[in-house]
């Protein structure tokens, strides 16, 4: 089993000085075991199974997918908190494989990430200043001949907090709040990628908007690159420029946003659209309704050929015996790892039939 | 699907312990007036209910629409009678069901309301099935205790009820433990569970948040179907408002403890009458529509312990002006059978 074809639409080398972030072919593989005193490895569960993609400078790179599509472990293997078992990461031209922990240490610098609970990833005993500077106690050269204090204040600010809040601990602070210290924590060494996992799940619709509009202005102001996983495809409409798609370990479609919301051609990304409810009760009942069938195959045993087949309304043969690769076809002008990639717009096809008064 | 045999409920014990209570089958199926609860806390009285008010008829569908801490749980856990009291203390309200009111019947009444009447469906599957029994066993539980059936007949029925929210090869899976299902046949066991006595009015408190958008899609379908097939009335509690959009005929949108707004789907979504509806509406991102800027909501919900005086949201109000910081709001008649707990509904609703 072959999958050549990953880089077929990116550039072997990474010559464009706006790139990044380069991630090539990348694969985690968490082993199986059995035994208790002789573990034999009996498979693997392949959690991120040859993922590529490129990240510009101010750029912001959703990834989506359902539960369990290894978009997570993507954010741990770009943060190097996992070993890929396969492929290249490189940030900043230089590959991240393979980098002794001092170097590793100092690469780190320039990438960071935002968690997603911000009750169980902020430590309930420092209080919000020692989170925030804590970044500094490896990196005391990244103070820049400011005081530590000086410069906690000034990231509280940048994100909106009250830098007289210094100290206090995480239980004082609600959760939009708590997930700004995240942030603040995040941008100490100021990074020049930030890996956002699910950033905005745990916070209430009032505040998930505010939390949204900061992630756009520090963009802004620190020409910060996000790779923002997250499973809530508005929220990733909304920031992203764009958006690549996840199902069991395989990137299916990656293309601008206009691309992947407007004209999807992968199956999976239509039925995934499809499944979004919009705020709009004009639009029940009206709107393109792909139901998938079944639930998520398990990454240990995947399908053979295409991952997405036995839930496709579209699977014929071929699909069981030949993997399609992500690629740009003559019926996709972006990526989409379907043979029978056709578009189809699933948000904005509506059936005319007034349901209620126009607006 | 198969055609579903309930079990004769009227030979099992319920008969006996609702015998006295006549409920009215000409009245209003669920009606919820002015029910007000607190919770006693180290800090002070939190209202977490504080006057609410609603009814659901036969076949329809009510979202209590809030973000967490709103007390839109506290509503469904004082329908269902299943609040811990102490701390929680039930101030005032009925909660009338058939022309009943259920806060005046003892325990073992309400007991047979709930399941029987009045069923629950619950967020979190997985901390809601006992991981050491089988789903089975579960499920046959209800008919065992509610209407005395036999473990066989009680094995049989849940593999039709199993059957009919769409779990594959019912007849194996009865036997298999919550942690071989995934989460979306979690969520429809627990569906099978609460229409397993045949209610007449369901509460489904966050019934698809944990779940995938594509098992979401499922789930609601099967809620939906089953609620038309069985004209069972529907109270759907969320914070999505997209979800709601698509399933519900009527909302009632809670904030601190107060529903603040009450009106059908339609006119909610295109003309909303209170100002925390409109902030929501407008602060939400839609998969439909290209970047448009997010309004803000500025600061927090309040606590609960001290909440503001006079309209509660009256701190984050872009409406506000001194005489909400002291005049609470009533619930203002809005034309179209709507309500809206403003003083500036007018404006809010030409806006």
């Amino acid at each position: 089993m072959t999958t050549e074809a990953v880089s077929a639409h990116e550039p072997a080398v990474n010559t464009d000085p706006d790139v990044v972030l380069e991630v090539r072919d990348v694969k985690k593989y968490f082993p199986l075991t059995q035994g208790v005193v002789f573990q034999r490895t009996v498979g693997h569960v392949k959690a991120v199974d040859g993922v590529s993609f490129q990240l510009r400078k101010g750029e912001t790179l959703g990834v989506v997918g359902e539960s369990g599509c290894g978009k997570s472990t993507l954010g741990r293997l770009l943060m190097g908190l996992e070993t890929p078992t396969g492929g290249s990461i490189q940030l900043l031209g230089q590959e991240m494989a393979g980098l002794k922990p001092k170097q590793m240490r100092a690469m780190r610098r320039n990438i960071q990430i935002v968690l997603q609970d911000p009750y169980s990833s902020l430590d309930p005993r420092m209080t919000v200043g020692d989170i925030v500077g804590e970044p500094f106690d490896i990196h005391p050269d990244a103070l820049n001949g400011q005081s530590r204090r000086e410069a906690v204040t000034d990231l509280l600010a940048v994100v909106g907090l009250n830098p007289d809040h210094i100290n206090r601990y995480p239980h004082q602070f609600s959760g939009g709040q708590r997930q700004r210290i995240g942030i603040a924590r995040a941008l100490t060494l100021r990074p020049k990628v930030l890996v956002c996992d699910e950033p905005v799940s745990a916070l209430d619709v009032s505040v998930q908007a505010q939390v949204v509009n900061l992630f756009e202005r520090l963009q802004e102001e620190f020409g910060l690159s996000y790779v923002f996983i997250a499973h809530d495809l508005s929220v990733v409409r909304h920031i992203s420029d764009r958006v690549m798609v996840m199902y069991l370990g395989k990137a299916v479609e990656i293309g601008d946003e206009d691309q992947i919301y407007g004209t999807p051609t992968h199956p999976y990304t239509q039925a995934l659209l499809s499944a979004v409810p919009v705020p709009d009760p004009r639009l029940k009942g009206r709107r393109d309704h792909i139901v998938l069938e079944g639930d998520v195959p398990s990454p240990a045993n995947p399908p053979s050929g295409c991952r997405f087949r036995t839930r496709c309304w579209k699977a014929e043969d071929i699909c069981a015996t030949e993997e399609p690769l992500l690629q740009i076809r003559d019926t996709s002008d972006h990526p989409s790892a379907c043979h029978f990639a056709q578009p189809r717009d699933v948000i904005g096809a509506v059936q005319d039939e007034p349901a209620g008064p126009d607006a | 699907m198969t055609e579903t045999k309930q079990p004769d409920v009227s030979a099992g014990p319920a008969k006996s312990a609702l015998r006295d209570v006549n409920f009215d089958p000409s009245a209003p199926l669920l009606e919820v007036e002015n029910l007000q609860v607190e919770f006693h806390t180290r800090d002070g009285i939190a209202k977490a209910v504080n006057g609410v008010s609603f009814s659901v008829a036969e076949g329809e569908t009510l979202g209590i629409l809030g973000e967490s801490g709103c007390g839109k749980s506290v509503t469904a856990q004082a329908i269902m009678g299943i609040l811990d009291t102490p701390p929680a203390r039930i101030a005032g309200g009925e909660v009338r069901y058939r022309g009943v009111d259920l806060l005046q019947l003892d325990e073992s009444k309400r007991r047979h309301v709930r399941a029987n009447k009045i069923a629950m469906i619950f967020q979190d599957a997985l901390s809601s099935l006992n991981p050491v029994f089988t789903v089975g066993w579960q499920l046959g539980e209800l008919y065992r205790m509610h209407t005395g059936a036999s473990r066989k007949e009680a094995k049989v029925k849940a593999i039709e009820m199993l059957e009919l929210v769409g779990i594959p090869a019912a007849k194996a899976r009865v036997d298999d433990y919550p942690h071989q299902f995934s989460g979306g046949m979690r969520q429809r066991v627990m569906i099978a569970m609460a229409l397993a006595l045949k209610p007449d009015v369901i509460i489904a408190d966050e019934p698809t948040t944990a779940l995938d958008v594509t098992v979401q899609a499922q789930v609601m379908q099967l809620l939906a179907d089953l609620q038309q097939e069985m004209k069972m009335g529907l109270i759907l509690i969320t914070h999505d408002m997209g979800v709601v959009a698509d399933v519900v005929d009527k909302i009632c949108v809670m904030y601190a403890g107060h529903a603040v707004e009450q009106a059908d789907v339609f006119q909610i979504y295109e003309r909303p009458a209170h100002p925390y509806t409109k902030a929501l509406l407008e602060s939400i991102p839609r998969v439909d529509q290209k970047g448009q800027e997010l309004t803000v909501i500025k600061g927090l919900p309040p606590a609960l312990v001290n909440a503001p005086p006079g309209c509660s949201f009256h701190p984050r109000c872009t409406f506000a002006t001194d005489r909400c910081k002291t005049d609470e709001p009533e619930l203002y008649a809005v034309p179209g059978g709507r309500s809206s707990a403003c003083h500036y509904w007018e404006e809010v609703i030409a806006k």
